[in-house]
């Protein structure tokens, strides 16, 4: 399992998701906190490429021994490429969650929607909130 | 909100970074590193669970015997003094009460161990014992080293008061893990001492969440989940602990019922794409899942629930309702583990 960690260029969602944005895609996965609290990820149910992901609303889960949690999608896109290797190998998510543990890559529908997530701070305090 | 109850061992737990959550009433340890690693340590060398939630009832004196004869599913005759059996505490429609083992330490005495959550309404069906659960801690260490490790000879399914590791125990060779093993119960002030010198050993400590997955893999019923008050031992695929030819509580329902065969079993069953069924989702054939997990030795999904008897014979294919998702699953033979004899020195 990685550290604990929130990297500061990222954007956060409430729901313990992240996006790094680059120009009108975005690049999301779920947050340290998220893939600890769910322990050794075991399945990753993704959306089909080309399909569409809405803010706020579910676009696959992740599965552990423990439990499974629905993914929230930070921003409205169209889904341009799903990671496979987590496909293959969820446990990359426990390992690297903001690297090679990343899960889809959309193409941004609405970039007025970024004002809408937390930044570092923010999120880290929400956290603390949580615990 | 209820106040959680915390085990001597609570302190050790805390120290040792385990995620702790409520059972039964109690704050225990669902993990120390990862099920997956705790689970393995058990499978291939030794672990040790802190299971002193669980509860212990004793009858001592005369007509002890007899009157536990009369109420548990098994036969007590079976059993001389120093020997444990597995057994059922069943009520009057034939319905599992609570699943325990019975430690027979004389002629007319005996200890009781059983399910944390079932101590009260055990206690009430069993009115003559008494509750001496606060006088016990209990360890179980399992796995194919875990004797060699504790330097303890015990055979399954015996007893014995004996010093481990400097402490004064009842050791037992029984487990919920599917592994040769024991389960050694002593005073709540020694607990601290006996699991420090368990670890320095080299046993790896380990929670509960890996305690569901070994006892899943081994098909041990989960009581509250697999066998409940609404489910008879003859549709849980226990009559073997059920002696038939005795009266005990329910035994008309269980006699009947064996006669003319249950409308529904508990099958094993194994999905298919490494879905993990989970407690309470629906089988669309007519049934329901009651434990299920991803096996950390097979890594496929497995599970336990309940199909209508005539989808139960292994191979059959059933449906599982996966969050409104169709998934395939089929019957196989109990259990999904079963630990290599030949290993055993």
């Amino acid at each position: 399992m990685a550290d604990e960690s929130y990297p500061d260029e990222l954007s956060y969602h409430k729901e313990h998701d992240w996006a790094r944005i680059e120009g009108d895609t975005a690049t999301l996965g779920i947050t340290w906190y998220a893939q600890d609290a769910l322990g050794e990820i075991v399945h990753f149910e993704g959306p089909a490429q080309g399909s569409s992901v809405a803010k706020d609303e579910s676009y696959g889960e992740v599965e552990s021994v423990k439990a499974v949690s629905d993914l929230i999608a930070p921003l409205t896109g169209e889904v341009a490429e799903v990671n496979q290797q987590v496909l293959e190998a969820p446990e990359t998510i426990n390992e690297d969650p903001y690297g090679t543990g990343w899960l889809i890559k959309i193409r941004l529908a609405d970039t007025g929607e970024l004002d809408d997530l937390l930044d570092v701070a923010a999120y880290r305090k929400l956290v603390d909130e949580e615990r | 909100m209820q106040t959680l109850r915390r085990t001597p061992l609570y302190e050790r737990h805390a120290a040792l970074g385990a995620r702790l959550v409520p059972f039964a009433g109690w704050e225990m340890p669902v993990q120390y590193t990862s099920i997956g690693d705790e689970h393995r340590a058990v499978r291939t060398s030794a672990g040790v669970f802190d299971v002193s939630h669980m509860g212990q009832l004793e009858l001592d004196g005369n007509g002890s015997h007899e009157y536990l004869q009369a109420r548990l599913s098994n036969d007590l005759d079976r059993i001389e003094p120093g020997r444990a059996q597995y057994t059922l505490l069943t009520n009057d429609e034939g319905g599992i009460g609570d699943d325990l083992i019975a430690y027979r330490r004389g002629a007319d005495s005996y200890l009781l161990i059983v399910n944390a959550s079932n101590v009260e309404p055990d206690h009430r069906l069993l009115a003559e014992t008494h509750d001496v659960s606060a006088e016990w801690a209990l360890l179980a260490v399992q796995g194919p080293e875990a004797l060699d490790r504790l330097g303890v000879d015990v055979e399954a399914f015996t007893f014995r008061e004996e010093d481990v590791l400097g402490v004064r125990c009842l050791v037992a060779g029984t487990g919920y893990t599917g592994e040769r093993g024991c389960e050694l119960g002593c005073g709540p002030d020694e607990a601290p001492r006996l699991w420090d010198a368990i670890l320095e050993r080299g046993v790896t400590p380990c929670g509960l969440g890996a305690r569901d997955t070994l006892r899943l893999e081994a098909c041990y019923p989960l009581h509250g989940n697999d066998i409940t008050p609404e489910t008879t031992p003859i549709e849980a695929g226990l009559g073997w602990a059920c002696a038939l030819e005795k009266d005990f509580t329910g035994v008309e329902v269980l006699r009947r019922q064996k006669k003319e065969g249950p409308e529904r079993k508990l099958v094993a069953f194994m999905t298919e794409g490494r879905t993990i069924p989970r407690y309470g989702m629906r089988i669309e054939e007519g049934g329901v899942v009651t434990s299920g997990t991803l096996s950390p030795t097979l890594g496929e999904g497995i599970g336990l629930g309940y199909v209508p008897a005539a989808l139960a014979e292994p191979g059959t294919g059933i449906t599982i309702d996966v969050r409104g998702r169709p998934r395939s699953a089929h019957i196989v033979r109990k259990p999904f583990y079963k630990r290599d004899e030949g290993k055993e020195a």
